[in-house]
């Protein structure tokens, strides 16, 4: 019954198509010696030069990776924290609220999360700048590492904290040598997602970002609303071609893990 | 109680109390302030300094004015009557683009289907402002979709898409149909196929089959996958201010240059509030969905 009928063929052909077609001729686009983005006159790689030559990029490229390195990591220490209170933490005063705030930024608006950030920022008087973009972001960001992390944590055997508690580790013993390294596996991908949520933000960057720090987006989106241009096809073709190294490392990387242990479980029951 | 685990939880409670809920709180509380010329651009400001007169004259100074603004101003009645229909017609538009492509992953070989989801996810890890801005030379007069179409023939002077509603539409489908073919497709994966062919033996044709057994099997990924993209969309600002128009009229849109343009941040809150009152339904309803669906797998 399971046949690809001309269907199915169709729609996977036509779908992916829509989903990949405009990132290729960005791509392509990028290698254009012309200046009109539209019209091709021939291979070049100069705009990537220029791109390199352009001092306010490299600037921003630089900021927006600091504040996603400091944020991602704040917001994995700080999600993970809340994914075991959440999964683990029992009954405490305030339950409800304190789930309700995980999952209500990952539903609210950008608009809406930057604006109420940049008044608490005034409110409080604080300078706008790198530390604020990485309050914001491991605000949000936080939210979605602690529903991917728990997701884990509600699937995995907690006799096994039991056991190693009753062999008398510590509570924080029995975490770093049981409990982490069988989630350690999405904390990791927790990171990922904090750190890629954080070099794509542009409207609570926006927000929460005072005049001396730019990040890339917000370079992009203010060079973009221009019109378009070859130099922003350059820098976009650099940031897919790492995303994509990025993933597809990743997931090489974790079907070799699968294999193996399914080889391990096979040695094991043999 | 312990000390540790005291200390466990109110670590994350404090940071989310103090950057998610106070935040909000100011919201509404400049949403209830009026418009001054100072810095910061708004009055009464709190200053506890003045003890308990002063709490009670800044509560006292708080009204529903900017509310009562908004509902006489035409502009933002439009705006979110037209945020609205736009992110339901891209919602409506998102299911028939992104269920056939569910749908025919969920019917090629078991070998293919890792690397056909990786095909789906891959777009959503890339910049989301990235994959608006490549629309905006496919979409413009003299962009490749009018030098395709002008080539082929199909028309003879070039269409005016960016900048309009239809581009505002094919800029929210393109990057949000991930979020509708993933949970479709997990519905689809799990359906049993021989229903299908129970259907076809009883006498349903195959269309008709599709209609009666596999949508209503596949109607809990609809349901998730219409909210996923319908509550984003509704307070979007970037597809908007790219590929819309200046007669888009989006509320993320009005919120954003109400703030930056007009400076007018006692009015830009109580947009904030109101947006947020609208997407409270629509969470509910979705929230109850992913309920009944958890109820329904034990």
């Amino acid at each position: 019954m399971r046949r690809m009928s001309w269907f199915n063929v169709t729609a996977l052909t036509l779908g992916f198509a829509f989903l990949y077609i405009p990132i290729l001729i960005l791509i392509i686009y990028s290698f254009n010696e012309s200046k009109l983005v539209t019209v091709w006159a021939g291979f070049s790689v100069k705009w990537y030069g220029e791109l390199f030559q352009n001092q306010a990029f490299l600037n921003a490229a630089w900021v927006t990776l600091k504040v996603g390195v400091l944020s991602s990591t704040a917001a994995t220490v700080l999600g993970t924290m809340a994914a075991y209170v959440m999964v683990r933490g029992g009954r405490f005063f305030g339950r409800t609220l304190f789930s309700g705030m995980i999952y209500a930024p990952l539903v609210m608006p950008e608009v809406i999360t930057g604006l109420s950030l940049l008044l608490l920022f005034i409110a409080v008087g604080m300078d706008r700048g790198v530390m604020t973009i990485v309050l914001a972001h491991t605000t949000f960001s936080m939210c979605y590492v602690s529903v991917v992390v728990s997701s884990r944590l509600v699937s995995f055997d907690q006799s096994l904290e039991e056991a190693a508690l009753d062999l008398g580790c510590t509570p924080f013993d029995a975490f770093k040598s049981v409990t982490l390294p069988i989630i350690a596996p999405a904390v990791i991908s927790g990171w990922l997602l904090a750190f890629t949520l954080s070099l794509d933000d542009l409207v609570i960057a926006s927000f929460a970002a005072g005049p001396s720090s730019t990040t890339l987006p917000i370079k992009i989106y203010s060079a973009v609303r221009l019109g378009v241009s070859p130099e922003i096809n350059a820098l976009s073709t650099i940031m897919i071609g790492i995303v994509a190294f990025g993933v597809i490392t990743a997931s090489l990387v974790s079907k070799r893990n699968i294999a193996r242990l399914k080889r391990e479980e096979k040695l094991a029951v043999q | 109680m312990n000390i540790r685990r005291l200390f466990l939880i109110s670590i994350p409670y404090l940071w989310l109390l103090a950057l998610f809920l106070v935040p909000f709180l100011i919201v509404m509380k400049i949403s209830l302030s009026d418009l001054a010329i100072a810095i910061p651009p708004y009055t009464p400001t709190l200053s506890l300094s003045d003890g308990w007169q002063g709490i009670k004259g800044f509560w006292a100074a708080l009204d529903i004015e900017n509310y009562i603004f908004l509902t006489e101003d035409n502009l933002y009645w439009k705006a979110y009557l037209s945020s609205f229909k736009i992110a339901l017609v891209s919602t409506a538009l998102t299911l028939l683009v992104g269920y056939p492509i569910a749908y025919g992953m969920a019917n090629a070989s078991p070998e293919w289907r890792p690397t056909l989801m990786m095909l789906v996810i891959l777009p959503f890890w890339t910049s989301f402002l990235i994959r608006v801005y490549a629309w905006m030379g496919i979409l413009s007069k003299q962009g490749f979709l009018n030098q395709f179409l002008l080539w082929s023939g199909i028309i003879d002077d070039p269409l005016v898409i960016l900048n309009t509603n239809t581009a505002v539409y094919i800029g929210i489908v393109y990057t949000y149909v991930p979020f509708m073919i993933l949970p479709i497709y997990a519905t689809l994966e799990k359906m049993d196929a021989s229903l299908i062919e129970a259907a076809i033996d009883l006498g349903c044709s195959r269309l008709k089959a599709f209609w009666l057994v596999t949508i209503p099997l596949s109607k809990s990924g609809i349901i998730a996958g219409c909210f996923l993209v319908f509550i984003p969309a509704l307070g979007e600002f970037v597809i908007p201010s790219l590929l819309g128009g200046s007669r888009t009229l989006m509320i993320g849109k009005v919120l954003w240059e109400e703030f930056f343009s007009n400076r007018d941040w006692p009015v830009a809150s109580a947009v904030a509030v109101i947006l947020l009152l609208l997407l409270v339904i629509p969470i509910i309803l979705f929230q109850r969905n992913e309920q009944k669906q958890r109820e329904a797998e034990q």
